[in-house]
């Protein structure tokens, strides 16, 4: 879009170094940095509270920063906000179109206050009706259509006057798996083309979408890597999955037991995760002496939930950087 | 200015979809105005009049007759003992009691002064003290009546030669529904949008707060605009009160009366979190005291010295005086310009301070 950016690629889109943003005492982002390159899926993950949403919002130019600096399509979010709001999308967790209007109401009224008119906001309405399997319902008021069509209309609302950052705020929240599955298609679409795609999520499924993921907790930044690349900083030896005749039986045994981390039931496997791979070794023990004896043991491969949960702890246990 | 008419088609078209603002819109207005066009007024008629003749004499009778042949007093009792009349008064069912002392007839042809007691119910002081003041209009005109006046007193009521209330009240009320309903819509207009959440995909797109706060009161202001077109004739011909001034006068010191409430909406959305709370703020903080202090039902005058200055600061105060002079009087821009340009600035000054607040509440 931007004539003045290098044409050598890998283009940073959207950054920001040792961002906060304060609350009064509470501090709700505290010194974040990262960097996203051009048509990356970047992914924002944390527990509610944990600061991404404030993080968008700074990016978006809708909460100015405490302290740090932050840039988003080569403009700095604090002083250069009008021009970053034409060149990027922004999809909010709360469904945020007209309910009392039509869907191509809603695409005029949007895409007019994205200055697009005439031919060129004709031609953006027929996409975006196409990309969200809308044509044929038009005309319909948007509080009539399901939870998937909003979103996607949404999507086509924030995509309106092809933005090259697009920032979704835990787009599919309360939409069912298939309509899910339809929108991550769009996404991955996006990216392909060279958008670049900033989204939060607490879904460990769609994290694992994302080409790189950063790990939010209590305002800081924990981890930030590609899916791969933190399940091979797990340390090794400490993931079992066993079989067990009385799988729940045997996980509540082993949930008191010391050095584990976690327990979890995958289907019929039970999922533990230890905090040392010595410790790895007396499981089946700790099985068997409690009269649950595993029929199979053997090493398993991290989540990326244990990943984080493990990151989260580990910062726990160590005071502030 | 495209952007612009994007946004007021947007808000049309959502006021179109709602289906009950249509009634509250031009339905509202009008049984508003016809019920307080007949509760406002103050006009004080056939005043409950308990009598206690003690005298029983010709003179005594004419007295009585001289209250009861007048429109403002119906006599309901004629009792024989003055204690008597503690009891009407008391149950409400006489407002004022007049005793005429025995003796009354002897003393007056003797030309000795005489006296005459009056009792007004204060429990409700508007019946009692003008009752009061008409009975004291009929005995001076009684005490009159055998000698010759020195002067001849005609006093000439300008405007409203009858002094219906109901002339000056109407206006009033005209300008309290336009208060009303554009203040009210548009601190509504505003919540409801934080409230739904579209308020902040509104604030990420190019569009500047400033368009924003414009887009969403100008179809408000044309909302008020249809109002007094709806209310207009109900005030002309149903309660035939005169206009005697110009009804583009009227239009164009419309307008800055506007600014001012559209601006106060603006100014409570930024404070209220919930509808319910814009209602409420618009109602105690903003409506109550601005109608209290108007001079739409009290006069300006009668005020103690401080509130009588808070009442410059009252829109409503300038636009009440307007209504009046235009409808009553007559008289154009030529003598209105001071409140014209008081509204004026007072509507600049509202909404330059809304949008400070509204950019930082969203920044």
């Amino acid at each position: 879009m931007s004539a003045a950016r290098p044409a050598a690629a890998p283009e940073t889109v959207v950054s920001a170094r040792e961002l906060s943003r304060r609350f009064g005492d509470f501090v709700a982002v505290d010194r974040v940095s990262f960097e996203v390159e051009r048509g990356e899926i970047f992914g924002f993950l944390g527990s509610n509270g944990a600061g991404k949403t404030t993080t968008i919002r700074i990016l978006c130019g809708l909460l100015a920063p405490s302290s740090g600096t932050a840039s988003v399509a080569g403009f700095d979010v604090a002083t250069e906000a009008a021009r970053i709001k034409t060149r990027i999308g922004y999809m909010s967790q709360r469904f945020s179109l007209y309910a009392d209007l039509s869907v191509d109401e809603n695409l005029r009224f949007w895409g007019g206050a994205y200055r697009l008119w005439g031919a060129e906001l004709e031609s953006r309405r027929g996409w975006a009706l196409a990309a969200a399997g809308l044509e044929e319902l038009r005309s319909t008021l948007v509080r009539e259509l399901p939870g998937g069509y909003r979103q996607r209309l949404a999507l086509g609302c924030a995509l309106l006057h092809r933005p090259p950052v697009v920032f979704l705020d835990e787009p599919t929240g309360g939409v069912d798996p298939e309509a899910r599955r339809r929108f991550w298609d769009l996404i991955d679409e996006l990216a392909a083309g060279g958008t670049t795609v900033f989204v939060t999520t607490h879904s460990m499924d769609e994290a694992e979408r994302c080409h790189r993921v950063a790990l939010m907790h209590a305002g800081r930044l924990l981890a930030l890597d590609t899916i791969r690349a933190l399940k091979a900083a797990f340390p090794a030896g400490c993931v079992l999955d066993l079989a067990s005749p009385q799988p729940v039986a045997a996980m509540t045994l082993l949930e008191g037991t010391p050095g584990i981390e976690d327990v979890a039931l995958f289907g019929d496997r039970v999922h533990v995760v230890v905090d040392s791979p010595e410790r790895a070794a007396g499981v089946a023990a700790a099985l068997a002496s409690g009269g649950q004896p595993p029929t199979a043991i053997e090493p398993g491969a991290p989540s990326l939930e244990d990943v984080f949960i493990k990151v989260i702890r580990d910062a726990g246990a160590r005071p502030g950087p | 200015m495209r952007t612009l008419i994007n946004i007021l088609v947007k808000e049309l078209l959502q006021l179109k979809r709602d289906p009950k603002i249509l009634p509250i819109l031009f339905v509202a207005p009008v049984v508003q105005l016809i019920i307080l066009g007949y509760a406002a007024t103050t006009d004080v008629r056939r005043v409950e009049l308990a009598v206690c003749d003690l005298d029983r004499s010709v003179a005594s009778r004419a007295l009585i007759d001289a209250f009861t042949s007048s429109t403002y007093f119906r006599e309901v009792a004629a009792v024989g003992e003055q204690r008597e009349l503690d009891r009407w008064l008391d149950s409400g069912r006489a407002r004022i009691a007049l005793t005429i002392p025995a003796g009354f007839a002897a003393d007056r042809a003797a030309g000795r002064p005489v006296a005459v007691q009056l009792l007004a119910d204060g429990s409700d002081a508007m019946v009692g003290t003008l009752g009061l003041s008409y009975a004291q209009g009929v005995l001076r005109e009684a005490a009159a009546g055998g000698l010759p006046e020195p002067v001849d007193l005609l006093p000439t009521v300008l405007y409203n030669p009858d002094l219906l209330s109901r002339f000056f009240m109407v206006p009033g009320v005209l300008a309290m529904i336009i208060m009303i309903m554009t203040m009210m819509l548009s601190s509504m207009a505003l919540v409801r949008e934080s409230e739904l959440g579209t308020m902040e995909q509104l604030l990420v797109t190019p569009l500047t707060p400033g368009a924003i706060i414009v887009g969403k009161l100008v179809p408000y202001a044309l909302i008020g605009a249809v109002e007094i077109t709806t209310a207009l004739p109900i005030v002309l011909f149903w309660f035939r009160v005169p206009l005697e001034g110009s009804l583009a006068t009227l239009a164009l010191l419309t307008l800055p009366f506007m600014l001012c409430t559209l601006g106060l909406g603006l100014l409570v959305s930024t404070a209220a979190r919930t509808q319910q709370q814009a209602m409420m703020i618009s109602t105690f903080v903003f409506m109550l005291p601005q109608i209290y202090l108007s001079g739409f039902i009290f006069p300006i005058q009668n005020m103690p010295a401080a509130f009588q200055w808070v009442t410059y600061v009252i829109p409503l105060r300038y636009y009440v005086t307007v209504l009046r002079g235009v409808f009553l009087k007559g008289v154009g821009l030529e003598v209105l310009w001071p409140q014209g340009l008081a509204m004026l600035g007072l509507g600049l000054l509202i909404l330059s301070v809304a949008r400070l607040r509204f950019r930082q509440r969203l920044g």
